[in-house]
């Protein structure tokens, strides 16, 4: 399907850092605050950039956009939400955390706490007992890393 | 004709892989010498086929024969000759062609240094390997025909990718694939000890060489590809948990893991079905990797030109591989015998959670990355995006446990330790690294805690590490050169490794918390601060390339009362249309000086160039961390004790010793 | 319950498959429209005449409309268009959006590939487009009687899915209440 899409695609051969001079806000704070909400956005018509990366029109245009609302008084959260009401959850580059995304969240974890009680349980069931070695002499020591390493 | 001769060359491999990847296998089945010792000739001859069509292509490309298909649409007459020969393997089909010649090398090398290993074993590996070879062949053959000839003949090409014609170009993919291939050996190794049924420590002794010999490369690959995109992209990002370069991280992992769990089944003879199932993952990774790269199936800046239905060819070949792989693991494993037991506080425990944290970390950048694949069919209407935000929030968590063991886990003794013991060795680092932590929290401050904390973990490896070499030296009578000088290799190797770890934990806090930036638009005479860095802009001109035309800015940056030179550009390729810029950076030990230019554009003060500073903090400690834990591998791979063979029983072993089981 | 652990990987490698499988038939850079079934954003636009009559989101009522957001600069758009004069000239009104288009170059584009158009607005800054959460051009909405999205076209309208998709729907919504 060729699109318009492909035009723009196109132009991104051409990556440079993407915030220019004359989209920054003057006010440091409300500046450093745009460039934040900025980088957890998405460029939905590139490959896989945040709008504050991306030099693509559209990024631009959003870019703007973040710092209107942000200008108007608006907190983070209803910056954020007033992307996703247009784009929807495609546009965040920090998945939600809900239902269908539980698994995402949670289960690096889960494998973790998972396989540590798998081993626990493993060694309790298989005791070991041996007797303890005295200290090794300079010979032993180099005998032993040889033999062991 | 070169074309045609690299086409045959290719089309009696795909006969000769096929000889090979039956009758070895037969031949191990009925103990038939012969049968098994055509497999090592068979393996010789792939190699050497391949090498014909890829150097006839590689040819190709530097004659710059437009007729052939392939170099019309990734070369031309201006493009400098390096940049026409890497340009071989900067396309598709091309690169499929090296993923098939490094495969019969890593073959050639089974058959020629695999002596010392039971020829039964031998010829089954070097059989599936011929599958591999078969399936990959075939993809390349039907598929992706690098030989395909145009016509009419153009009389210019169009050209590489700008981004591409540089010597990251002639360096990251070769050494990429040098590791992802290199996993198909550890893959059929493992396949072939399901098929033995017998996966003792003299086999995982035998394919530990293996391992290090594809992960060693796929280190410098990784990070390469970190040092190419931050020179070259323009800002400074050294890693964008992009899908493709996630693609790549994944195999480093899971090749770590199988590192150690391969040492554990070496000396001790247990894990051997977790070692099987990490080798039969790590190359598994790989191909899911290449399905990513070639398939469309995810957005990726690193995307060759994406077809779906080389993806169901690609995703054929994965289930056929890692599924029988799979399959053999479930049936066979059970039946392996269970090596020595160990003691909850032991060497071995210790690689086990070791063992179980990458696979943790693996999971996350797995599900990072296929999530939104696995959404899409869940959910349709929920499209959802997972990016840094998401990795930075779980990746570190889990990282910092397993770094943290890093360090504890080569005071551990084999079989048994006592956590007394371990804890009056832990005494003095855990000591050391408190005062550096107490001092870096008093230097930077309460807010930069998360920074400190990582150069305190940074701290706590590299003191591990020297503290490994420390325990060797100095014996119970002191200081020995003769402990210095009989320091094994593999020794060496780890204390590299695990410090090269160190440099790079180091390097990643201090950029993450440290890093300064300033864009404003700039005229020559002005000056602008970005941290530590004051840049003055001299002037700005046109140049020329060889096939560019540029916008070129001279900068002076000075620091801490040294001043030097910076030059950055705006290049526009007059073949393609595409443009690039190229960062000037300055280089120290300490950090980077980093500029980069950008368009024309006004300001309250008229017009100008916008131009972007940076600092960029310890992040040269990122890649030179990398590179030692490469030559920590090579370290290791050098050992003499790997050449000698099965480990032979010693006899009469001191009495005071334990007799390992 | 040994022999289940060993069984794991295969059983998730399977699930995987599936998944990777069902991804080859998606196209990861389409983006569901999050206005399905919801009004129409507001607008009011100014129209690519000087003087001349703009398009605003309120004259959506009472009749079933395509809207379609469109570019002299778009590569497929010239591709669409004859599918759009079919559309119009089959007595389905076509609306028009032009998304960050010069006046003159949205004109001259129009004066050389024809006309469907039943009324047009010019969104040079992109913001209405932002509304509507476009991504690309050519992109159409369908917008029923009472002024809600039904239905998103991403890309050209080709003829199969004019007569497949759209045009049953057009129907449906003009019989509908």
């Amino acid at each position: 399907m060729k699109r318009a899409l492909l035009v723009l695609a196109l132009m991104l051969a051409t990556p440079v850092a993407a915030v220019m001079p004359d989209e920054m806000l003057p006010d440091a704070a409300q500046e450093a605050r745009a460039r934040a909400i900025s980088k957890d956005l998405r460029c939905v018509v590139c490959q896989n950039q945040s709008i504050d990366d991306s030099d693509a029109p559209l990024a631009r245009d959003l870019r703007v956009l973040v710092r209107e609302q942000i200008s108007k008084g608006r907190s983070d959260a209803e910056v954020r939400d007033y992307v996703v009401a247009r784009y929807g959850n495609f546009v965040l580059l920090k998945p939600p955390m809900e239902g269908d995304t539980l698994l995402l969240w949670l289960g690096p974890f889960a494998i973790l706490l998972l396989g540590g009680a798998g081993l626990i349980f493993w060694q309790r069931r298989k005791p070991v007992a041996t007797p303890d070695a005295a200290p090794l002499s300079d010979a032993e020591r180099v005998e032993l890393d040889r033999l062991s390493n | 004709m070169l074309a045609e001769i690299g086409h045959f060359a290719l089309i009696l491999t795909l006969l000769v892989a096929i000889a090979q990847s039956v009758l070895p296998m037969l031949g191990a089945i009925r103990g038939d010498a012969a049968l098994m010792a055509f497999g090592r000739s068979a393996a010789a001859l792939q190699a050497l086929l391949i090498a014909i069509s890829f150097g006839c292509l590689m040819t190709l490309f530097g004659q710059a024969d437009f007729s052939v298909k392939l170099v019309a649409n990734h070369s031309a007459l201006s493009q400098p000759l390096p940049y026409r020969l890497a340009a071989t393997w900067g396309n598709h089909e091309g690169s499929m062609l090296l993923w098939v010649l490094v495969l019969s090398i890593y073959g050639a090398g089974i058959a020629k240094f695999g002596d010392n290993l039971r020829a039964t074993l031998q010829a089954r590996i070097l059989s599936i390997q011929a599958m591999i070879s078969v399936a990959f062949l075939a993809f390349a053959l039907f598929t992706s025909n690098p030989f395909e000839r145009l016509f009419p003949v153009p009389l210019d090409g169009a050209e590489l990718n700008p981004l591409l014609q540089d010597p990251g170009l002639v360096f990251h993919p070769p050494l990429l694939y040098l590791g992802y291939v290199g996993f198909s050996v550890t893959f059929s190794f493992a396949v072939a000890a399901l098929l033995e049924g017998r996966a003792d420590p003299a086999w995982a002794r035998w394919m530990r060489p293996w391992v290090l010999a594809a992960w060693v490369p796929l280190t410098i690959g990784i990070t390469l590809g970190s040092f190419w995109a931050y020179y070259e992209l323009g800002w400074g990002g050294w890693w964008f948990w992009d899908p493709v370069e996630n693609a790549s991280f994944m195999p480093w992992l899971i090749g770590t893991a199988l590192l150690h769990s391969a040492i554990v089944t070496e000396k001790r003879g247990s894990l051997a079905g977790w070692t099987i199932l990490l080798a039969i993952l790590a190359f598994s990774l790989s191909l899911i990797g290449t399905f990513l790269v070639r398939s469309g199936i995810l957005t990726s800046v690193h995307a060759f030109a994406v077809d779906p239905e080389r993806g169901v060819f690609i995703l054929a070949m994965i289930i056929g591989a890692t599924g029988t792989a799979l399959a053999l693991f479930a049936a066979r494993a059970p039946m392996l015998r269970s090596g020595a037991l160990f003691g909850s506080v032991s060497r071995e425990s210790g690689l086990t959670f070791n063992n179980l944290l990458l696979m943790a970390l693996t999971a996350v950048v797995f599900l990072g990355t296929f999530y939104p694949v696995i959404m899409e069919a869940v959910s349709p209407t929920n499209k959802i995006s997972v990016g840094p935000p998401y990795y930075n929030l779980v990746f570190v968590p889990l990282v910092t446990p397993l770094l943290i063991l890093v360090t504890i886990g080569p005071m551990l003794a084999w079989k048994r330790d006592d956590l007394g013991i371990l804890g009056k060795k832990l005494l003095l680092p855990v000591a050391i690294v408190a005062v550096l932590l107490a001092g870096l929290v008093l230097a930077f401050g309460w807010q930069q805690v998360t920074a400190a904390l990582g150069l305190a973990l940074g701290g706590w490896l590299v003191l591990g590490a020297a503290l490994v070499l420390v325990r060797r030296w100095w014996g119970a009578g002191g200081f020995s050169w003769r402990l210095v000088r009989t320091t094994p290799a593999a020794t060496v190797g780890l204390v590299l490794a695990h410090a090269g770890l160190g440099f790079t934990t180091a390097g990643i806090a201090t950029m993450t918390s440290f890093a300064a930036e300033k864009i404003l638009v700039m005229r020559p005479g002005e000056t602008a601060v970005a941290g530590p860095v004051s840049v003055t802009m001299l002037g700005a001109e046109e140049v020329d390339g060889a096939n560019y035309r540029a916008l070129r800015a001279r900068f002076m940056v000075s620091q801490n009362g040294s001043e030097r030179a910076l030059i950055s550009e705006r290049r526009l390729y007059t073949v393609s249309g595409n443009q690039t810029t190229e960062a000037g950076i300055g280089v120290s030990p300490l950090g980077n000086q980093y500029v980069a230019i950008g368009d024309v554009q006004t300001d309250a003060r008229g017009q100008g160039l916008v131009v972007r500073i940076y600092w960029h903090p310890l992040v040269g400690w990122i890649w030179f961390g990398g590179l030692l834990m490469a030559m920590g591998g090579a370290a290791s791979l050098a050992d003499r004790r790997f050449r000698i063979g099965a480990p032979q029983v010693r006899s009469p072993l001191a009495p005071t010793l334990v007799p390992a089981e | 319950m040994k022999r289940l652990l060993f069984i794991l990987p295969i059983i998730a490698f399977a699930g995987l498959a599936a998944f990777l499988g069902f991804g080859l038939t998606q196209d990861p850079k389409e983006l569901p429209s999050q206005l399905i079934d919801r009004p129409l954003p507001e607008f009011a636009l100014p129209g690519i005449v000087e003087g001349g009559p703009g398009l605003a989101s309120a004259s959506f009522k009472g009749e079933p409309r395509l809207l379609n957001v469109w570019a002299s600069w778009c590569s497929a758009c010239p591709q669409e268009h004859p599918v759009l004069e079919r559309i119009a000239q089959e007595g389905f009104p076509v609306y028009g959006i032009a998304w960050k288009d010069k006046p003159e170059d949205s004109r001259a584009f129009l004066a050389r590939y024809g006309d469907p158009y039943s009324g047009m607005g010019s969104d040079f800054p992109g913001r209405t487009a932002i509304d509507l959460g476009v991504t690309g051009a050519p992109e159409t909405f369908v917008v029923d009687k009472k002024g809600r999205v039904r239905f998103k076209q991403i890309g050209p309208i080709s003829p199969e899915v004019w007569e497949g998709q759209i045009r049953p729907l057009m129907q449906k919504l003009r019989a509908e209440a």
